[in-house]
């Protein structure tokens, strides 16, 4: 499938990278792949399009940014779903997720922030500060939004190392916040105008919109098989779907997914999955987890479980919820922009009732045993909104185990004894 | 196998010591091999589910495998189930069947202490509170996730400092005529702390006093997370320390109960899921 041969050495310098630490990232991100994906049996066969994403994130998809860039078009950086990306591709742009997911230059990150800061913050910050994040080094601008105080205040120490702009989210969603977000919306318009030196138009804007509605449905079809018992596709897999999501070309990522998601509603018909029938099943439900974190989700299917939904930022909360492309002006299809995004259930809104919804509406679709709620540590929203959730889904009768927890491998073990121990209580 | 005599290990392969009891299918005794009552006040014979033929304690060592290896060695048993922290390792080395500890202490419990209603159990280097459903299930868990703050290993370093034996440490607590003030719950930093608080003047005792407090109140909130009420049953090797048994029981809104060999209930617990069926099941586990 690929010349496993280039060398991007030559690209990864014009970008500034810091080759030789970014040589031992690139060391070290196929071996977690390795075991904690390679090492899964009975895999679709559409996951060799993962397979191949995973070894080129930092090749081929920075090859191709790169090339979009010498085209005239622009990079987007991101670190937050509430960031339209429709309005970043009608205005020329690719939209990024920015390298988070793993403790990387953690002593760098610490002299700008405090230690207990969010892991997703502080890898961030650490991977910016490390040079050897080739997205946040392509991007032409970053946008940040105000969903929790850890961010804005770090997008303030970011901005000192590339352009950053931040979007004002309101954190209740009354009729003044609706006014305030859909201002913001013109406003984002307005940066990424400038930016791209180019302007709004409804043609483009209207493509942009089907295009990443395309995205979602088939990612809404990916995860809908995942009803099924026995599973058709491990929880670790259909992450990783989502997480990739977030970097990849839109039209290809559409159209693979939709393969896998074909290849998964046979399995479903012909009652294969990957699971036992009867392994547990579990909801995933929390902060975001991005790539290449996936403990949390290897330590469940490791111990006999499989994962069979996520409400999590790098889930449903990505996918769920379309634009609606009905409108044909420039305003309208903003007005619609702007109404889906804010709908968003985001544990930085108050009140958030919402989510409580979300993740007992999934609990029932996809038929699971029992629901972990993992957040990382020191992130406030969902620590704390993780007593109403919890006390939800007790009530509906769905046990609940709550995770806190960061991107080091150092609880494994005790979170492993803790799972396994969650999975007894479930038999 | 049902009307076959089954005899099982079970080992709890924890951070400091190794846990072995052997159980025998047929009519329980409830007694421990040199024919005393596991559980204090309990009459021989009341306990069901299988006789205790033998039980073990080893130290972990620096090789705990090597130590479920002497035990795996020394009984005729049949099965061999495992819990603690080694028993993926066991799994691989002796085919044993696996459980977790959460399960294995309210499996435990459910015989040596059918009454129990939740379960304390402090090891080496966790502390897990469980409270149990009404079939003796689990109902809900808690333990430490990355620290051993307040666990036995905790207690051994503070002993340490203080230059006494682990065995004298809560007796010298009971002695205390009021207790210092000990704020950090960090090992490394307690340590500091207990040096800090020497030098002032305060005596062991006083000191020894305040360390037990200190980790009865985190204790005794861990237990009301999770819900738990009505008899309690203390288990692991803390269970032996008196100084935290009357904490937790001053604390703990119910009564505490500790059988006469609190660190082998897990083991217990892990027998007792071979004799009963766990043959073979190890789903939970990695093996």
């Amino acid at each position: 499938m690929t010349d496993t041969t280039v060398d991007y050495h030559d690209m990864w310098r014009e970008l500034g990278l810091d080759l030789p630490a970014h040589d031992m990232l690139l060391t070290a991100i196929p071996q977690l792949y390795q075991a904690a994906y390679l090492t899964q049996e009975g895999r679709p066969e559409g996951m060799a399009y993962f397979d191949f994403v995973m070894s080129e994130i930092h090749g081929l998809r920075i090859k191709e940014l790169v090339d979009h860039k010498a085209a005239g078009g622009t990079v987007i950086g991101t670190f937050c779903l509430y960031v339209p990306e429709e309005i970043i591709r009608a205005l020329g742009g690719q939209c990024v997720g920015l390298c988070a997911g793993a403790e990387w230059a953690y002593d760098e990150a610490e002299r700008l922030l405090p230690r207990n800061t969010c892991a997703l913050i502080k890898s961030a910050t650490g991977f910016k500060l490390g040079k050897v994040c080739p997205y946040a080094e392509s991007a032409d601008l970053v946008v940040g939004e105000t969903t929790c105080d850890g961010k804005k205040k770090a997008y303030e120490l970011l901005g000192e190392l590339a352009p950053v702009y931040v979007m004002e989210l309101p954190q209740m969603k009354r009729p003044d916040d609706k006014a305030l977000w859909r201002a913001e919306i013109d406003r984002l318009v307005a940066k990424l105008e400038e930016v791209s030196g180019r302007t709004l138009d409804a043609d483009a804007l209207k493509t942009a919109t089907r295009e990443v509605n395309d995205k979602r449905r088939a990612l809404q079809r990916l995860n809908a098989t995942r009803a099924a018992r026995p599973a058709p596709i491990s929880g670790k897999d259909a992450l990783l779907a989502v997480q990739v999501a977030f970097y990849d070309d839109v039209p290809r990522f559409t159209g693979m997914v939709n393969r896998i998601a074909d290849e998964l509603e046979q399995r479903v018909s012909g009652g294969a999955g990957v699971a036992p029938a009867d392994a547990p099943r579990v909801l995933v439900t929390g902060t975001p987890m991005a790539i290449p974190y996936w403990k949390t989700h290897d330590i469940i299917e490791k111990a006999g479980a499989v994962v069979v939904g996520e409400e999590l930022c790098t889930g449903s909360r990505y996918y769920e919820k379309l634009v609606d492309e009905s409108p044909d002006t420039v305003d309208g299809m903003l007005d619609a922009i702007a109404e889906k995004y804010l709908d968003i259930n985001c544990a930085c809104f108050t009140p958030n009732a919402g989510r409580v919804d979300d993740v007992l509406r999934l609990a029932r679709d996809l038929d699971v045993d029992g629901i972990v709620h993992a957040s990382l540590q020191f992130c406030g929203p969902y620590q704390i909104e993780a007593t109403l959730v919890e006390r939800a889904a007790k009530e509906a009768g769905y046990p609940v185990l709550r995770i806190d927890t960061d991107y080091s491998a150092e609880d494994v073990a005790q979170l492993g004894t803790r799972v396994e121990a969650f999975l007894e209580m479930l038999q | 196998m049902a009307n076959d005599v089954l005899t099982v290990l079970g080992l709890d392969i924890g951070s400091r010591t190794v846990d072995a009891v052997w159980l025998r299918s047929g009519a329980g005794s409830g007694e421990t091999a040199d024919g005393r009552p596991l559980l204090k006040g309990s009459p021989a014979g009341a306990v069901d589910g299988g006789a205790v033929i033998d039980s073990a304690v080893l130290d972990s060592g620096f090789d705990p495998q090597e130590a479920a290896a002497r035990l795996v060695a020394r009984g005729a048993q049949d099965i061999v189930v495992a819990t603690g922290y080694g028993r993926r390792a066991a799994a691989e080395r002796f085919g044993a069947a696996v459980i977790t500890e959460i399960k294995a202490y309210a499996l435990g419990a459910g015989q040596l202490c059918p009454e129990a209603r939740a379960v304390l159990d402090m090891g080496g280097q966790d502390t897990k509170a469980i409270a149990l459903a009404s079939d003796g299930g689990v109902d809900d868990f808690e333990m430490n996730d990355r620290c051993a703050a307040g666990t036995g290993r905790f207690l051994e370093v503070m002993a340490a400092a203080l230059g006494l034996d682990i065995d004298t440490l809560g007796r010298a607590a009971l002695r205390a005529d009021g207790a210092a003030q000990v704020s950090s719950m960090c090992t490394v930093f307690a340590e500091s702390e207990v040096v800090g608080l020497l030098h002032r003047g305060e005596s062991r005792e006083r000191v020894a006093l305040g360390l037990h407090e200190a980790i009865a109140r985190r204790t005794v909130a861990m237990l009301k997370r999770v819900g738990a009420r009505g008899p309690l049953l203390f288990a692991g090797g803390v269970a032996r320390n008196p100084a935290m048994r009357r904490l937790v029981e001053e604390g703990y809104d119910g009564s505490v109960l500790v059988v006469a060999e609190p660190q082998l209930v897990g083991a217990h617990g892990a027998a007792l899921h071979g004799l009963t069926g766990g043959r073979g099941r190890a789903r939970g586990g990695r093996a």
